[in-house]
């Protein structure tokens, strides 16, 4: 997030666009409605017409997979009325020209047509997010995942510059993390390119800092990301894979080539809490702890910086995951894993990662502290890019609308889209043993629209069958006026009636992320065989 | 007499990062608090904070490493679980060069934990193999 979660309550327009916050953020999702009972305006761009959509004052539903077109268009309608802030534009970015040419090609009877956005609910859009004071944008997944998901983010982007709404306090872009530590995880270097504080591995500098304090010889080549570990096991260049707490036998897309390719690993490990899905394919299973049996830090989704404490010993003779690997790393011959406590790692890694430099446990004793923090006078840093950006001037990048990966056609009528509920979360290791949490939300069910229903002849809670060109699943059907027509919605939760059986592999080809928002199914009556 | 605490830690649901105490009645942990004074939590947590503390002691936990012999897993000791990943790891690497490995970490566990499973990963095994589900 540019910003900070508390600022939200403070924006006086906030638009809310594939994000399901309540359901997915609560907490996030309280402030933004504080901040429209102080009256903001609150509007909610989504396929679906999910909890928060109820209290906005402008709610569309785009066309699946159809993000950039509906920004450009608003962007095209408020560079017409003159609504961009050209001061905010002349000082703090460049390739303005470059933009205004793209937008030419997206006047809102062709967004309209695009997108499914009317056009004066496009105007309507444009012009309270661009009047605003501070406005904010708030996006998830949905934005994210598919294959025009970098573009979606920098559409977000041009949008948020071409008003001035970046770089204050309460106004920014505000992509919602999905899990606890998937900021600290990425701040941390667990990506294929970067080490802790995002320092590129091909950085001679960089690479030469942290051989000397790992005392180590370093490969300079960028890795693999997740796709491409999958691709690399079906082309027999990966023989073995280490997962830590990550349950791919659920979250990845096309499930049954997933299981299909672990098993051809000569040696797969699995250190996690439960025995899940992925754990049960492995050669050997390590028993890591939970949250509340270790120390350390988690970095939430505004980058601030928080403590874990051990409320309780280990169960059974289950050991904190960094315990388990300092013990590999040692027992394969390397002598730099000796570290007393939690904190001594901490300290290695702040000494080596700028934006983390200025934190230490005694100064998150009480409260957390935001990166970036530089030292130990730094307060650190509510929102970012206050009086210019990090690589100083925002540049403007035009992009062109393309169609999702998968189009509904014939064969497979109905737009397929995934998500999170509520009650659960994410592969449901966790949420699933919760005894409240899983009476509230017991099994998957795919979400349809009643005139579709009547149409195919199904009624609510019959088991139907879901096709799409991956596999086929059995679930049961709840219908609700929350999604269009010739739309599905599948919460991908369960394992049972796993919506990744069906999702696409098509990935966006900068972020690598898979396009499980959209896809093509078709459903079909489970006919009873007669006696 | 029974002991009862409550712990400050932070929840480990979703990106929020709300403060939670845990209350801890001798040894066991009983139910979840909100932070009355967290800058985001304000006293206040959604269902599944509240419920945060219900899946630690669920008879699916894993207490042991497992091994699978013949398509079965059977326990074993740590000492043999470590041996028998090192060795292999190191005979992987040896035989297919240290990008035949990869790994991935994991968004759901402590910063400490993320830093040092890269690090083993580049400085032990030698490769840039590691990602986690930031994706998905």
């Amino acid at each position: 997030m540019t910003n900070s979660i508390p600022e939200l309550e403070e924006s006086d327009c906030i638009l809310v666009t594939g994000s399901n916050t309540t359901e997915a953020h609560p907490l996030v999702a309280s402030r933004i409605l504080r901040a429209k009972q102080k009256g903001a305006t609150l509007i909610v761009i989504d396929p679906r017409r999910t909890q928060i959509a109820r209290y906005a004052d402008i709610f569309v539903r785009q066309k699946l997979g159809t993000d950039v077109a509906w920004i450009n268009g608003l962007m095209h309608i408020i560079l017409k009325e003159g609504w961009e802030n050209k001061e905010f534009i002349s000082k703090r970015t460049e390739g303005i020209e470059e933009l205004k040419k793209e937008l030419e090609n997206y006047p809102p009877e062709k967004v309209e047509e695009i997108t499914g956005i009317s056009r004066a609910d496009l105007r309507r859009i444009a012009e309270a997010y661009a009047k605003a004071k501070n406005a904010s944008i708030i996006y998830a997944m949905g934005i994210t995942q598919h294959i025009t998901g970098t573009d979606n983010v920098i559409s977000l982007a041009n949008l948020a510059m071409l008003t001035g709404n970046i770089g204050k306090a309460s106004s920014g872009v505000n992509p919602l993390r999905g899990q606890n530590n998937v900021q600290g995880a990425c701040d941390m270097g667990g990506l294929p390119d970067v080490y802790p504080g995002y320092q590129s591995v091909t950085n001679e500098t960089i690479a030469k800092k942290f051989e000397e304090s790992w005392n180590a010889k370093l490969s300079r080549k960028p890795g693999l990301t997740i796709m491409e570990m999958f691709q690399s096991i079906e082309e027999g260049k990966v023989k073995a894979m280490y997962i830590m707490g990550e349950n791919p036998m659920v979250s990845d897309p096309d499930l049954k080539h997933v299981e299909h390719t672990l098993k051809k690993l000569e040696l797969l490990v699995v250190q996690d809490i439960f025995l899940t899905e992925t754990a049960k394919l492995a050669h050997i299973v390590l028993p890591g702890v939970s949250f509340a049996e270790k120390e350390g830090t988690f970095t939430s989704t505004d980058r601030r910086v928080q403590r874990v404490r051990k409320a309780i010993e280990p169960l059974g003779e289950a050991k904190a995951d960094h315990e388990i690997i300092c013990k590999i790393a040692k027992r394969m011959g390397n002598d730099s894993f000796n570290y007393d406590s939690e904190e001594k790692i901490f300290e290695e890694m702040t000494r080596l990662t700028p934006i983390y430099h200025g934190i230490t446990y005694e100064r998150i004793e009480k409260d957390g502290i935001q990166w970036p923090c530089t030292n130990s006078e730094d307060p650190g840093t509510p929102f970012l890019h206050k009086d210019q950006f990090s690589k100083g001037k925002g540049t403007f990048f035009p992009i062109p609308y393309r169609e999702p990966a998968e189009i509904v056609d014939e064969e497979f009528p109905f737009w397929l889209t995934t998500g999170r509920i509520g009650f659960q979360y994410h592969s449901r290791t966790m949420s699933g043993v919760s005894p409240s949490l899983q009476k509230e939300a017991k099994e998957g069910y795919v979400e349809m629209n009643p005139f579709d229903a009547i149409q195919l002849g199904i009624e609510e809670g019959e088991k139907v069958k879901v096709i799409s060109r991956r596999g086929t699943i059995e679930i049961k059907t709840k219908l609700s006026f929350n999604v269009g027509r010739n739309m599905v919605f599948i919460p991908f939760h369960y394992f049972e009636s796993a919506a990744n059986v069906l999702t696409n592999t098509a990935v966006d080809p900068i972020s690598k992320i898979p396009e499980f928002k959209v896809c093509a199914v078709r459903l079909e009556k489970i006919e009873e065989e007669n006696p | 007499m029974l002991s009862y605490e409550t712990i400050l830690t932070t929840c480990t649901y979703c990106g929020c990062g709300c403060g939670i105490l845990l209350e801890v009645l001798d040894g066991r942990i009983i139910g979840t608090l909100p932070q009355k004074d967290h800058t985001i939590t304000q006293g206040g947590l959604c269902i599944k904070g509240w419920n945060v503390h219900q899946f630690i002691y669920d008879q699916g936990r894993l207490k042991r490493p497992l091994v699978k012999r013949d398509g079965k897993f059977t326990e074993t000791t740590w000492e043999e679980a470590i041996e028998e990943v090192a060795t292999k790891l190191n005979r992987i690497k040896e035989e297919y060069g240290p990008d035949s490995i990869c790994g991935l970490t994991s968004a759901r566990c402590t910063n400490e934990e993320n830093y040092i499973f890269q690090k083993w990963m580049r400085a032990v095994i030698g490769t840039n193999n590691v990602d986690h589900c930031a994706r998905l």
